[in-house]
Order: structure tokens, then sequence, then C-alpha cells
């Protein structure tokens, strides 16, 4: 019996990943082009917000990944805390500036957005401060990773930044429904709910979704293949300036 | 380990600096304000809470590279942490040790700076309050992300970005007890809210902040 933390070993990380990189990447790429086309192209228009509401197949899959990045980080870092398997910090590493990039999409579709629907680009809304303040936190990890030189040090320390950081963020979320009243709808995705986005619309999103999850996952293959390779590259080079 | 806070103390008053430097720059950031709004009282008072809890945190992430940086840079800190104390009671002597000789100065110091800033006098009491249970949590979330940077040359403006979003929570609470207050409405929730994140914090912070440093001291 196979255990996953056999995928922890870098090697086998890679000759895993490689083989199944390419699937990954082109069923992502056909999934976005699928259903933004979809999305665009052959949904009718919303009868109140016309042809706007087509921003919803990059903002909400954007933003439900912008999460899910964190939530992948944070599994990560436990992983690299616990059992120490260099591959998870490198992936969590890896994840963040995607994450952040997510963040930054979600927010600029949504102030896109919002400036036709509720007049203004920006509002002070809980949903939209909070992922202001999930960007800042994106920040911070990215900064920690890249201030610190030795990299055992660097994961040990990002890693507890990301779990003292998923506490301070969720408490973030709650404390500003506190303190401000919200322009921004509620969740219309959920499973069993009634009010739910129109099949029209739904269909074409769970696509872009899909999407969005695959182009991560890809990303997140890529570039933790990436951080390997950088890392080994080092330990060559300093194995020949010693020898 | 009170012979650990009576020396942070002593250090942090006798080596100045510290101590005076962050009432001094709540003092300048409150005087500020004026000119940058206006004079009217009106204005002024209505946003006096909001502005003396944005001073008194900026104030209080002033001092905090202060925390670790000197006894890192002696060595001291290497010693401090070979010693029987567990590290532990040491990140919670350090964050103890921050807020009485910058918390505690600043939340005696917030009514004087409200008078400036024609606070309602029904006001006083709850901002008072508020920093006074705040503050703390300022000081040891504080401490964390001093301990996070020990190491790093030039830390600081990297230690306002890694503290200041953690800083949200209590910002917001504190502000709104402050803001409630001034108003003369009833602020017992958010208080009970600030008053739940500083025992939290006070609680598990110590842990993470002792966990960092080990891994800086390695």
């Amino acid at each position: 019996m196979a255990s996953i933390w056999e995928y922890a070993n870098p090697k086998k990380f890679i000759e895993t990943t490689d083989r199944f990189l390419p699937f990954i990447a082109i069923a992502a790429v056909v999934a976005l082009v699928g259903g933004l086309v979809w999305g665009f192209f052959f949904t009718p228009e919303d009868y109140r917000q016309g042809s706007t509401v087509k921003i919803i197949y990059l903002h909400v899959p954007a933003a439900l990944m912008a999460i899910n990045a964190w939530l992948m980080m944070l599994v990560a870092s436990l992983v690299w805390i616990v059992r120490r398997h260099h591959v998870s910090a490198l992936a969590a590493r890896a994840a963040a500036p995607i994450g952040a990039t997510m963040t930054v999409i979600a927010l600029v579709t949504g102030a896109i957005w919002g400036q036709p629907m509720w007049g203004t680009w920006w509002a002070w809304d809980p949903r939209l401060t909070s992922f202001l303040i999930l960007f800042l936190f994106y920040l911070g990890y990215m900064a920690l990773w890249a201030a610190i030189e030795n990299d055992d040090t660097a994961a040990d320390l990002t890693s507890v930044l990301c779990l003292v950081g998923s506490v301070f963020a969720v408490l973030s979320r709650y404390a500003v429904n506190f303190w401000n009243q919200g322009l921004h709808q509620g969740a219309s995705l959920s499973m069993d709910k009634e009010e739910n986005v129109a099949d029209v619309f739904y269909y074409p999103l769970l696509v872009c979704i899909a999407g969005f999850i695959l182009l991560f996952v890809a990303l997140v293959f890529l570039r933790t293949q990436t951080e390997i390779r950088a890392r080994r590259t080092r330990a060559l080079l300093a194995r020949e300036r010693l020898g | 380990m009170i012979a650990l806070l009576t020396r942070d103390m002593r250090l942090a008053v006798r080596a100045g600096g510290g101590f005076g430097l962050g009432l001094a720059f709540f003092l300048i950031v409150v005087v500020l304000v004026p000119f940058g709004v206006g004079p009217e009282n009106a204005l002024l008072a209505r946003i006096a809470p909001g502005i003396l809890w944005l001073g008194a945190l900026l104030a209080c992430l002033l001092s905090l590279d202060r925390i670790f940086a000197l006894d890192w840079e002696d060595g001291s800190l290497d010693l401090l942490a070979t010693s029987p104390v567990p590290m532990e009671a040491l990140v919670s002597m350090k964050a103890l040790a921050h807020w009485l000789t910058t918390g505690l100065p600043l939340v005696l110091a917030t009514p004087v700076l409200g008078l400036l800033l024609s606070l309602p006098v029904q006001g006083y009491g709850p901002l008072v309050l508020s920093l006074a249970l705040g503050t703390p949590a300022l000081s040891v979330i504080g401490t964390f992300g001093a301990a996070l940077t020990v190491g790093i040359k030039r830390g600081g403006l990297l230690l306002s970005l890694l503290v200041l979003p953690l800083y949200v929570p209590t910002l917001i609470f504190g502000a709104e007890v402050a803001r409630r207050g001034a108003e003369g409405l009833e602020y017992t929730a958010p208080l009970a809210m600030l008053a739940g994140i500083t025992c939290g914090a006070i609680a598990l912070l110590p842990f993470a902040s002792a966990a960092v440093l080990r891994v800086n001291l390695r």
C-alpha cells in the first residue's frame, strides 16, 4: 500500500507531477476557455444587470480560489510543522503569489462590477474589507519568505505566521461584519439553498470554477517544481564552490 | 521571571528612547490631526475616538522592534534562552514589560489628549477602558511579530507589514467601544469581544512567539 507521504520525496513529486501536469494544464485551458466562452456568449443577459452580470464568471471563481489558496497554504504549513517535508513548505511558498493574484483579480473585477451596479468602485463592506485584509496577509507572508535567507528558518517562521494569520484572518472576517453593514450579497452558490443563481448562469459558472481550480493546481505544481529545482541548483553551485 | 521583568523595565526607562518616544509620537500624531482635518470642534469630537485608538496603535508599533532587537544584538537573548525559564514565560515577560513601558503610559495619557480633540465627557470612561483592555493584546501580538523578525536586518518595515493586519480585530472592537461610548450608546458587546480577543491573544500567542524565537535562535 503506497502512502501519500511517498510524494513528499522531491524526486517522486517531480516525476509524478510531470506525468499529470500536461493533462491538468490542458483540462484547465479547456475548462476556462469553454466556461468563459459559454458564459460570455451563450447565456442570456440578466434582466436587471444587463451584460455586466457576466463578470461573475471571473469574479466568483477568483474569490473562491483566493480563500482556498490560503487554506491550502495552511494545510501545507501544518504538514511542514508536523512532518517536515520540504516539498510541503515549498508548495505553500509556491501557492502564496497565486493566491495573492486571485485576491487581486477578485477585488478588481468586483470594483469593475460594483461601479455600474452599486454606483461605486469601492465600499467598506465586510466582504470587500476582509478581502483587502486577506491580501495584506498574503503580502506579509510573501515578504517574510523573501526576507529570510536560510530556507528552513524561513519555512518554519512562515508556517507559524500562516497558522496565526489564519486565526486572525477569520477573526477579522467576523469583526468587520460587526463593524459595518454590507452592500455585497450573501452566498448564492450553496448546495442546498433556494436563492442560488439561475441554472443558465449556474452551469457555465461551475465550469469556470473547475477551470480556476485546475489552473491553480497546475500552477502550484509548476511553481513547486521550480522551487525544488532552484534549491537543487543552489545546492549544486554551493558544492562546486567548495570542491 | 520577576528579575527579567524588572531588568527589562529598568533598561527601557534608563536607556532612553524607547520609553518616552512612544508617548511623544502619540502626542505628535494627535497634535497633527487638527492641522490635517481642520480645527472645528464638532468634527474633532466625532473622529477623536478613532484617532486616539489609531495613534495609540501606531505608537505601540513604533517600539515593537526594540523588544528583542537589543538583546539579540548583544547576545543576551541566547543567554536568556538557555536559562531555566521556559521560552513561553520569557516572551510573556517581554510582552508585559513592553505593555508596562508603552501601553500603560499611552492609556494614562489618553484623557489629556482626548481633551485636545474635544472628546465628549461621557467618552472618557469607555475610551480609557477600551485602551486598557486592548493595548495588552497589541503588546502580545507585537511581541509575536518582533519574535518573527528578530533575525532580519532592518526588519522594522517588514514588522509593520506583518503586525498591522493582525491588529485589525483589536482595532475594530476597541475603536467601536470608544466611538459608542463617546456617542453615549451601549458598548458592552464590543467591549466583551475586545476582552475576548485580548484574553485569547495572551493565552495562546506566547506559544507561537516562543516557537518562532526558538527557530530564530537555532
